[in-house]
């Protein structure tokens, strides 16, 4: 794995027996000790620890000073609305392009002068040079290399991360404040993608060790790879980009609608001013051909990714695919993201996934799979 | 007991020979998670996919060691599939089948061999 970038945590991995794989040209846990199946019943008891330092971290600051003009700015790529963007707080977007597909999913906060990016590490070098391209005139755009990025996810990690400093406490969901550690000022968002309350903490490098293992000192943090980190997203409804969303997927498509905020919509103030806004706020109004819907399949067998689905066990064309499926250790059975047809995106009859040269039955299901346990 | 290059593992009961994963086996899957067996009655030829398992990881199939005929299976798989990892060479087992000749079972490897094999 030499040509594998590695964390500032690469030796703690080792040290805690991780199993590393290559993810999206980084050499990563996919599992400790523990194995997925309790690293994911672990996180949504107590606790969970996860490197996610391979997502890029990027700030954009304003050249005039006024961070309106950043986020006026960052509107030009993204549907949502930034400007609506409290101070200390942050929010869910994705960058589309012309044809109204999207180029990657991101967190956008509010940190008063400026505004912090955390993008998927596959599509980092990527959104960095969209970024530079159509965002120099107006921003500085500064990425993020000396910091390490954890994530502290389950129910116990307010009681965890307030032992280290007791304001982590007082955030509330999609808040995003500089709290202390070891000295070191830390960016914290009170978010994750695992469908649980708890942290992104981006720590400088200088520390991050310090504070990983301070954490994983605690009786109900563990460790927790990249396998869980799939299992826990899936369950709670959230995409995987380059699975769920791709450049072929409208936001809309994609079941995104909530994250397109009205200002942004049709008779919004700041309606469109977007790539593929055309398509995009023509789709919110009419509707799509297809659409991501939750999938359980009724029996044991998972559907993985790449299943075609059928509304009926035998002949008839496929009505669309699944894109991410795995076993859902707390709703112990299986479980499945995809997109079909637009006339069985609202559930009601069975559908059919091919597996292994049968069709097996399942059944369209609202997501998330389990409720998220948000502090709002 | 007996064991493959395909990671099974073989015990000689009576006239049938017991087939399941070795422990080595099993911790590379991962947590099993969904066991298909065959039905009680299939004529297997050596190396046909005989049973599937699903792991958090992935799908792999297990290959019929030997030809002959599957009499029973361990339907206890289809609910707690997590035996495979808990019990890989006892309440794990995956079928039972008549072979033959039960001496075609020389030609595997030993649990000395084995562990060479798996380094």
């Amino acid at each position: 794995m030499a040509d594998l970038k590695r964390t500032v945590f690469f030796d703690l991995h080792n040290e805690l027996g991780a199993k590393m794989v290559p993810f999206a040209g980084w050499e990563m846990p996919v599992q400790y000790g523990l194995g997925v199946m309790k690293e994911h019943l672990h996180t949504r008891a107590g606790a969970g620890l996860f490197d996610v330092s391979h997502m890029g971290q990027v700030i954009l600051r304003p050249r005039s000073g006024a961070l309106a003009d950043a986020a006026l700015a960052l509107e030009s790529l993204v549907p949502v609305s930034v400007l609506g963007l409290k101070e200390g707080r942050q929010r869910y977007a994705m960058f589309t392009n012309e044809a109204g597909g999207i180029l990657d999913d991101l967190m956008v906060a509010n940190r008063g002068d400026h505004l912090f990016l955390v993008v998927n590490a596959a599509r980092k070098e990527a959104d960095i040079a969209h970024l530079r391209a159509h965002l120099s005139e107006s921003c500085e755009i500064e990425v993020i290399e000396d910091r390490a990025l954890i994530a502290l996810q389950g129910p116990k990690a307010e009681a965890a991360l307030a032992r280290l400093n007791p304001y982590a406490a007082g955030m509330r969901f999609m808040d995003s404040a500089n709290l202390g550690f070891f000295g070191e000022e830390c960016w914290v968002s009170r978010s994750g993608y695992t469908g649980e309350d708890g942290y992104e903490i981006s720590v400088p490098a200088a520390v991050a060790v310090d504070l990983a293992r301070a954490l994983l000192e605690m009786d109900e943090v563990e460790a927790i790879g990249l396998g869980a980190r799939d299992s826990l997203r899936l369950e709670a409804g959230l995409c995987l980009y380059g699975h769920d969303i791709d450049e072929t997927t409208s936001p809309v498509e994609a079941a995104l609608d909530w994250a397109i905020q009205k200002v942004r919509r049709r008779g919004g103030a700041r309606e469109g001013g977007f790539p593929g806004a055309a398509r995009i706020l023509g789709e919110l109004e009419n509707g799509t051909t297809r659409r991501r819907v939750g999938i359980l399949p009724e029996g044991r067998a998972p559907m993985r990714a790449g299943t075609a689905l059928f509304a009926v066990a035998e002949g008839g064309d496929s009505i669309g695919a699944v894109t991410s499926g795995a076993y859902g250790p707390s709703i112990e059975r299986p479980m499945a993201m995809g997109y079909v047809a637009i006339d069985h995106a609202a559930g009601g009859g069975p559908i059919f996934g091919e597996v292994r040269g049968r069709r097996l039955p399942a059944t369209v299901s609202p997501l998330p799979f389990r409720a998220p346990n948000y502090k709002r | 007991m007996k064991f493959t290059e395909e990671h099974e593992w073989l015990e000689v009961e009576g006239d049938l020979v017991v087939v399941g994963i070795t422990e080595h086996a099993s911790e590379q899957l991962g947590d099993i998670v969904f066991v298909e067996v065959p039905e009680a009655g299939t004529t297997v030829t050596k190396g046909d996919e005989v049973v599937v398992i699903e792991s958090v990881k992935a799908a792999s199939d297990i290959l019929a060691p030997l030809d002959g005929e599957i009499v029973e299976v361990n339907d206890a798989l289809e609910e707690t599939p997590g035996l495979v990892n808990e019990d890989p060479t006892g309440k794990g087992w995956f079928f039972k089948m008549k072979v033959e000749d039960l001496s075609a079972l020389d030609d595997f490897m030993d649990e000395a061999e084995y562990k060479d094999f798996i380094g």
